[in-house]
């Protein structure tokens, strides 16, 4: 059993939980994720960490509720435990020091590329970041991602909070050049999370400029130990299983077109459960 | 004659879950046991890859002894319950059967069955006699600990095995339901999953230790084990790395792997969605791709979740490798096949879903590499099936992830660890066996590995100490 001993509201609908999970703690590293089950009827879900202490035991998850299982697990208290955590899997995020990393989340992503900054930081790189979301309100984790970053940017599609926009505007001034500080500045790498359109535009924006662009895909799974295919994507012209072989994949080669249709396969019984909510 | 078991209704069953084979009445069983020549020198046992003493165990069944007989089968078989339940009888102990030569070998899966039920609804035991044994060898090994990963019937019997000999058992499961395939692949209709909750009882009884939700080479490595002083391994990951056609539209909605299927439908209970979160989205007419027991299964599932269901298979009946007895029991429940058929390309609709299975005939050539004759399509014979769903069970190979994240672990080209003659791995200490090693086969050979698997370790501590 997991227990959870810290819960807290980062904005509407993103909840942070800190759960004891203290072998999958000692294995953490930035861009690996866990399987979790909220009770014996639940279902598997994937929730990236966010954060981990390997002293006290903790790994910290961030999550939006988008349906039954987030909605649940968001609503759990602080001593209540989650009946099931498998951890971590999937691949690190390969971190080395490349120079300038541009880090870019959008929405719940700012909480998975938190770490992914803060190694690429620890390696020595130069590390800016792009943060974004829908309006004030729902951005997260401002200050966390100060701390870890070298420059942080904001957007808000609302304009109610840093630039109005999204990331994608902001990342082509600063690959065009146009941000003062940055000018003349190679980029080495791009690490990018969010929702799939934005993910998509990002590559596509850093394709003409031959930038190495990495995202972290949000498949559907089930076991996340490569058993099931369910989390299957194509990468390039190969066919990839996203808990085994990802979650991080070169944005300039992922199908994004077939990876909307899939994560949408279970529309109409998604929209039965939360019904029972 | 050869004893029938009872069955539920073809009518009736493919509208329920519920176990298909009701098993022997006492009646049938000791007129069944009556059948047995009780050979001199019986063939049978040479079938059985982990050597039960049949014709012993029947005899007590004979002699209305029904705990003995099962004391006698679990001398050799910690999972007797399964084994009763899902071996391919026909290819092992009843096709050496004497009486096989007249078509009508004693039906020794449904005695086994028979023996074993007796404690479905008591705690399981083991004989007094092997507990004695036990206690003897106890004191030698007590202090050592061994590591197995993967809790399917190889590692579940490794697992008892050595604890039967007083060793410190730790059994490690990536899922969070122990059992591998038993409890993830093979549907409650054929193995009702009370059964294998209580042959794990039983398994935990004698001391095995049972963590689930811990994904060796992940959570712990190989070495974390060697350095918390275990000292010996036991990979027992299973062949569960789903195998795809690689046609055209392979990744659409509603084309699921068997291991997807049945994973949502058996682990994660999706046949009673909404009051089981996982959900399964299937349209109302399935084509089912493969002509295996996984194949079946996925079929006769959707059969009994009411959808139209049909059966593609690219050979003909007879090479198909299945259980005979399933293959009967899908038939009487109205499975259609379309045989000497290759799916080529699955068609889309505008929203990414399937709207069809296109289809080229096929023909049987020269035998291939299996013995079996190859199919061999007939040119300009491509039709389409009107289906909206498409399971594809052609097969699964061993799970790559262990050997991944392990530096030094040997792999064979095929994808199953390396072993030597006595299942010991590259690595001095780490040992594997079950489908990891042979890549997928049944329940009992990974049993009988299992088994193998105990002798070895158990030698190979002694060494150590
Ligand atoms: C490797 C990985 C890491 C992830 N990390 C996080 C995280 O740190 N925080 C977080 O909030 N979410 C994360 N997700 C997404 C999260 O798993 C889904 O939001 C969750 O499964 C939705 O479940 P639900 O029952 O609440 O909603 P559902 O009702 O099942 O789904 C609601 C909506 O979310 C979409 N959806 C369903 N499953 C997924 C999915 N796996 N990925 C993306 N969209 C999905 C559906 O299409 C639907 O529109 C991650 C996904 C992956 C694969
Ligand atoms: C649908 C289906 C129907 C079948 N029907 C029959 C039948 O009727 N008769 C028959 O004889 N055989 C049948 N088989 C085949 C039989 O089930 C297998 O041959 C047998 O289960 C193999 O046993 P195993 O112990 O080697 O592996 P598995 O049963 O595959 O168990 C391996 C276990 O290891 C776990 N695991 C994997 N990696 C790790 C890790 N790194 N750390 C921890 N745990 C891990 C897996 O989650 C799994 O639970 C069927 C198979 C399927 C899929
Ligand atoms: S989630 Fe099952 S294989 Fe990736």
């Amino acid at each position: 059993m997991f227990k959870i001993t810290n819960k807290e509201r980062l904005a509407k609908d993103i909840t942070k939980i800190v759960v004891e999970a203290p072998l999958i703690a000692k294995k953490a590293k930035a861009g690996q994720f866990v399987v979790v089950i909220n009770d014996d009827k639940g279902e598997r879900i994937p929730l990236t960490m966010a954060d981990w202490d390997r002293q006290r035991g903790i790994i910290t998850l961030i999550l939006q509720d988008v349906g039954f299982t987030t909605h649940k697990l968001a609503a759990r208290e602080i001593g209540n435990c989650i009946a099931h955590i498998l951890g971590p899997l999937g691949h690190a995020t390969e971190i080395k020091k490349l120079g300038q990393v541009i880090c870019i989340g959008g929405g719940v992503g700012i909480a998975e590329i938190l770490p992914v900054a803060g190694a690429f930081k620890q390696a020595g790189n130069d590390v800016v970041s792009i943060i974004g979301a829908r309006n004030k309100e729902l951005l997260i984790l401002e200050e966390e991602m100060r701390a870890v970053c070298n420059e942080l940017y904001i957007t808000t599609d609302d304009g109610s909070y840093g630039r109005k926009g999204f990331v994608t505007e902001l990342l082509k001034e600063i690959l065009d050049g146009k941000t003062d500080k940055r000018a003349n500045r190679q980029t080495h790498l791009i690490y990018a999370v969010g929702p799939i359109v934005m993910m998509r535009a990002v590559s596509d924006l850093t394709r003409p400029f031959r930038i190495k662009t990495i995202v972290s895909l949000n498949t559907i799974m089930v076991d996340a130990t490569g058993m099931c295919g369910s989390c299957r994507c194509s990468v390039g012209d190969q066919a990839k299983f996203a808990c085994v072989d990802g979650p991080d994949f070169d944005g300039h080669l992922v199908n994004f077109q077939e990876l909307g249709k899939r994560v949408n396969q279970f529309k109409a019984q998604e929209q039965i459960i939360r019904d029972t909510l | 004659m050869r004893q029938k078991v009872r069955q539920q209704l073809p009518k009736q069953r493919i509208k329920n879950f519920n176990e298909v084979s009701q098993g022997l009445s006492e009646e049938q069983a000791i007129a069944e046991a009556k059948r047995c020549l009780q050979c001199k020198q019986p063939k049978c046992i040479d079938g059985c890859p982990i050597g039960i003493d049949i014709p012993a165990f029947i005899s007590f069944i004979l002699q209305g002894r029904r705990r003995e007989a099962l004391w006698k089968i679990k001398e050799k078989n910690n999972l007797p319950a399964i084994c009763g339940r899902v071996c391919p009888q026909e290819d092992q102990c009843e096709k050496l059967c004497l009486l096989n030569k007249k078509n009508v070998p004693i039906n020794i899966g449904a005695l086994e069955r028979y023996a074993a039920d007796c404690e479905l609804d008591k705690s399981s035991v083991v004989s007094p006699r092997l507990a004695g044994e036990c206690l003897m060898r106890k004191s030698e090994v007590r202090d050592s600990k061994v590591a197995i990963a993967g809790s399917g019937p190889a590692g579940l019997t490794t697992a008892a095995d050595l604890a039967k000999i007083g060793y410190s058992v730790l059994l490690f499961e990536s899922l969070h339901i122990a059992g591998g395939v038993l409890s993830y692949g093979i549907p409650e209709f054929r193995l009702p999953k009370v059964i294998v909750h209580k042959e794990l009882e039983y398994i935990e009884s004698l001391g095995v230790r049972l963590d689930t939700d811990v994904l060796i080479g992940r959570t712990l490595t190989l070495s974390d084990l060697f350095a918390q002083g275990v000292q010996a391994i036991f990979l027992a990951v299973g062949a569960g790395l789903p195998q795809f056609l690689a046609i055209p539209g392979e990744n659409l909605g509603c084309v699921y792997s068997a291991n997807e299927f049945l994973t949502r439908i058996n682990l994660m209970k999706a046949y009673r969605f909404p009051e089981y979160a996982t959900p399964i989205n299937i349209g109302s007419r399935v084509a089912v791709i493969g002509g295996g027991n996984v194949a079946f299964d996925c079929a006769r599932v959707a059969i009994r979740l009411g959808r139209q269901t049909q059966l593609v298979y690219r050979r003909t009946e007879k090479e198909m490798p299945a259980r005979r007895e399933e293959i009967e029991n899908a038939k009487s429940e109205g499975l259609p096949f379309r045989l000497l058929t290759q799916p080529i390309k699955i068609l889309s609709d505008k929203d990414g879903f399937v709207c069809g299975l296109e289809c080229i005939k096929m023909e049987l050539g020269a035998p291939d590499d299996s013995g079996r004759r190859r199919p061999v399509p007939v040119q300009n014979s491509n039709f389409v099936l009107d289906v909206d769903t498409v399971i594809v069970a052609v097969g699964q190979k061993p799970n790559p992830l262990l050997a991944k994240v392990t530096p030094n672990l040997k792999i064979n080209p095929n994808g199953t660890i390396w072993v030597d003659e006595n299942l010991m791995t590259s690595i001095s200490g780490v040992f594997a066996g079950g489908d990891i090693i042979t890549g997928a086969d049944t329940v009992i050979s990974a049993m009988g590995a299992g088994k193998k698997a105990a002798v070895e370790i158990d030698r190979y501590v002694r060494k150590l100490l």
